[in-house]
This record gives structure tokens, sequence and C-alpha cells, in this order.
């Protein structure tokens, strides 16, 4: 199979898994938002749409698709690091440079990309844990209800110097994550061959915007949450 | 202004394919900063002949740049620290007085030492035979006017020709891949009228040759083109991608 075989098979996957979670955290992302309009408005926006996707037959079928990409891209991504190291060879050379115009991140792709699984890793034991798993299998795994999601990401990040760490623990993963996208969208884009000498240039910004893009929506929560928890604990 | 330095070159060297290799530093003076590279490396062997020493084994030939025979990994760069050169057009102005400059081999799987600084790059070669060809003869220089060609196609493909095949792409490569190489070689023909028709064809066998060799997997960091030394570009790679999965969807 050439999408297994052939080296730009592979990078085929690795491109379109990637493009199809970038999707995915702008999906995410723009519903996290709501967490910040429902604390500055009152509304219940975030709760809204806990209930509406919960542990529906579309949320989960949603999730396993998901789950599929993530697993396909994380086990691409070793498998051609594998490789690509194996091409390189034992002997390393003596004197390494970066050259210019080459991007730190671009070189450190399965680093970033651990990050952001560990990361990840973290965050569904923080959130989907209580909030979805709790819903599909009926098991209270906090003391919050499953459908009020709100309140759980609420305590999480504003529970006192303990909501700080997570805080940051959340911040350090978004900053690996842009590194990740500002590298992976363009990188993809290329590998589909949507590339020229024009839009080579074009295709770098657009990785750059969709990258601050989708981090930017997950950080404007962690920052907002931030800055609530910051004001609670000087008062 | 160009004067006379003393120098240290700090040299890879390798008895053969199977030997342990290891660095020598040998010190050289009166060196001319008009002199190119690979005179200071010729004189460096004259010292060292003299001193009936085994002299370094290099490639090199055309010494104007445009064979890409000449292959060292000069100071942490692929054909050293100017951009846009190869090996031969590297001047010894761009070194210091009492530097130590290190000259080590292409190191790829793909490309294994043969004896010091010289390794085996006929890899490159059998990509070439696996199709980076026109299948027929086309006959002599056509009028110009006789295939019509927009001035920017053909301008794209002649850069895309100006690759020399030196190796210099997989040997700067984390990933020791070898896609600028073959996407030029590609891109070449595959935007003149004579080589489109086979293009498909040409861009799965040659790409089939280079998995086969045990050449990496491309994650566009760049490097390859930001060593190359005539600046083939990153978009050829778009264009092999392009070509090469289009060739699968149509299979």
């Amino acid at each position: 199979m050439w999408l297994k075989d052939s080296s730009i098979g592979r990078k085929f996957i690795m491109s379109i898994t990637g493009l199809f979670l970038v999707l995915f955290l702008l999906f995410h992302g723009s519903m996290n938002i709501c967490l910040v309009v429902d604390d500055l408005f009152g509304t219940q926006g975030y709760n809204w749409i806990c209930e509406m996707l919960g542990a529906n037959w579309y949320a989960i079928a949603g999730t396993l698709v998901l789950a599929l990409g993530v697993l396909v891209h994380f086990l691409y991504a070793f498998y051609l690091t594998f490789q690509n190291r194996r091409a390189r060879g034992n002997s390393r050379y003596a004197v390494e440079t970066c050259p210019e115009g080459v991007e730190w991140q671009s070189k450190n792709m399965l680093v970033l990309g651990i990050i952001v699984i560990l990361g990840l890793c973290l965050h569904l034991y923080n959130m989907w844990f209580k909030m979805q798993f709790a819903e599909l299998t009926g098991i209270a795994t906090s003391v919050f209800n499953p459908q009020d999601g709100s309140a759980i990401v609420k305590y999480l990040f504003t529970n006192g110097w303990c909501g700080i760490i997570y805080c940051l623990a959340y911040i350090v993963w978004l900053c690996a994550l842009w590194f990740h996208l500002s590298h992976g969208v363009w990188s993809a884009l290329q590998t589909l061959g949507w590339s020229n000498l024009i839009w080579l240039k074009r295709i770098k910004v657009i990785g750059t915007i969709f990258a601050t893009l989708a981090v930017g929506l997950f950080m404007i929560v962690v920052l907002y949450f931030l800055g609530v928890n910051i004001g609670m604990l000087a008062a | 202004m160009d004067s006379y330095i003393n120098i240290k070159v700090r040299v890879w060297r390798q008895a053969g394919p199977k030997v342990a290799g290891h660095f020598e530093t040998y010190e050289l003076n009166h060196i001319f900063q008009g002199a190119s590279f690979l005179e200071m490396i010729d004189i460096l062997n004259e010292q060292l002949i003299a001193e009936h020493k085994d002299p370094i084994a290099f490639d090199h030939d055309c010494r104007e740049g445009i064979c890409g025979m000449c292959s060292m990994y000069v100071n942490g760069h692929p054909h050293g620290p100017d951009s846009a050169i190869t090996t031969c057009q590297l001047h010894m102005r761009h070194f210091h007085d009492g530097e130590t400059i290190t000259v080590e081999p292409w190191r790829s799987r793909a490309f294994p030492v043969i004896k010091d600084l010289m390794v085996d790059r006929q890899a490159y070669d059998r990509i070439m035979q696996a199709g980076g060809f026109v299948s027929v003869n086309t006959g002599g220089v056509p009028d110009a006017n006789a295939i019509a060609i927009p001035k920017p196609v053909a301008d794209e493909a002649m850069d895309a020709a100006s690759c020399i095949g030196c190796g210099a792409c997989a040997a700067a490569c984390k990933n020791g891949s070898a896609m600028l190489f073959v996407s030029a070689k590609v891109s070449q023909l595959a935007l003149l009228p004579q080589g489109k028709i086979e293009a498909a064809k040409r861009a799965k066998a040659m790409v089939a040759k280079m998995d086969e060799l045990g050449f990496g997997n491309c994650t566009n960091t760049g490097a390859c083109a930001a060593e190359c030394p005539k600046s083939v570009s990153l978009a050829n790679i778009a264009r092999l991608n392009r070509e090469y999965l289009c060739a699968k969807f149509k299979d």
C-alpha cells in the first residue's frame, strides 16, 4: 500500500491527519470562548454546548474519529522519525549549524508533539474524564455534574495556587502547540502539493495565522481565568 | 584586502569504507586568502606528500561550480560557510588568521565514505536511471517559436535543471532525504512539453527508487534549499508531491 510504503504516501497521511486535527482545534477553541463570554455576561453558552454534545451518538462518533486521527498521526510520527534516523546513519557531523531560514520548530516536531500529547493526557484526565466519560459510564468521576462543564473548568483554573499551576502548565502546553502548528500547517500544505514559488511564502503566512488563531482561542480562556484567579487571591 | 593567513585544518581521515575514521589536525602557514578552498587542500596535500604521509582523498573535477563533484562539509555547512556556491568556489577570505577549519565528508547512510572526504554518491545516479530522462529522442534544437513555452515556465525549468547532483541536500538534511534532488530532476522535465508526457510515470519511478535506496522522509525543514549551491527552491518539492499524489490517486 503506497500510503504506508512510499515516503510521500506516509507524508500524505501525516498532512491529512494533521490538518484534520487543526480543524478540530478551531472547532474546540471556538466553543471554549463561550466560557469567557459566559463569565463576563452571565450567559450559559458553554453548558448549552456541553449538553448538546454530551454523550450523544454524534459526539461519540466524532470523538472516536478524532481519537483515530490522533493515533494515526502519533504512530506515523514515530514511524517516520525512526526511518529518518536510520536514513541519516550513525555518523554525526562534528560541527552542526542551523542554516539561515530553517525554523527551529521544523527540526523538533517530534519533541513538540510529545509535549502536546503529554498535555493532552493531562487535559483528558481533567476535562474529558469528568465530562463525557462520566456521562457515558454514569460513574461519578468528580463532585460536579458532568454536564456542568463550565463549573469543572472554572474550578480547575481558579482553584487557588493549584489553579495557577494548572494555568502555567496549560500555557507551556499551548506554546508547544503553537510551535508545532507554525511549522505543521504550512508543511502539510506543501506536502499536499499546494505550493509553488509564490504560494510557498503565502502558505507560511497562512500557517502562522492558523497556528496563532487556534492556539489563541485556547490561550484567551486560560489567561482570562488566570487573571480572575490572581484577582481572587489578591483580594 | 586579501592577505596571508596561518590556519589549522581539522580533517576527517578514514582509510576505507569499513574502517573507523577520525579527525586529524594539520597546521598550514602562509595561505593566501585569494586562494580557493580546494587550492588550500592541494597545498596541504603537497605538504603531506613532502612529509611522506598519505594525502587527503577528496572529490573534485571542473573547479568552476558546474560538475557537482566537490563535496566537503566545511565548518558545519555543505560547500562551506558562503551561500549558493560549491566548495571549489569557496575562497580562503572567508576564514581568518589562526582559525581551525573543520572539514568532514557528507554523512548520510545513502552516501557511504569511500576514503577520507570522498563519498559514494551512486545512489543519485540510480535514481536518475530509474526515470530521470525522456524516453524518446527529441531531436535537435527546434526554432524557439516552434513550441511556445511561457517565459516563467522556461525559467523555472532552467532553475530546476541547474541542480548539479552534488548531494549537499541529502547531506544537510536531518532526515537524510533526497527530495530536493529528485524534485529538481522531476520538475525540469515535467515543466517542459517533451518531458510532460511521462511526468507521472517518472515521478513514481524516481520516488520508488529513492525510497528503495533508503533515503529519509522529507519534513520540509528547508535545510536542503538553504544549503543548495544552486539555490534550488523548495517549490520543486511541492511539485513532486503534486505529481506523485495525482499519479497515485489516478491509479
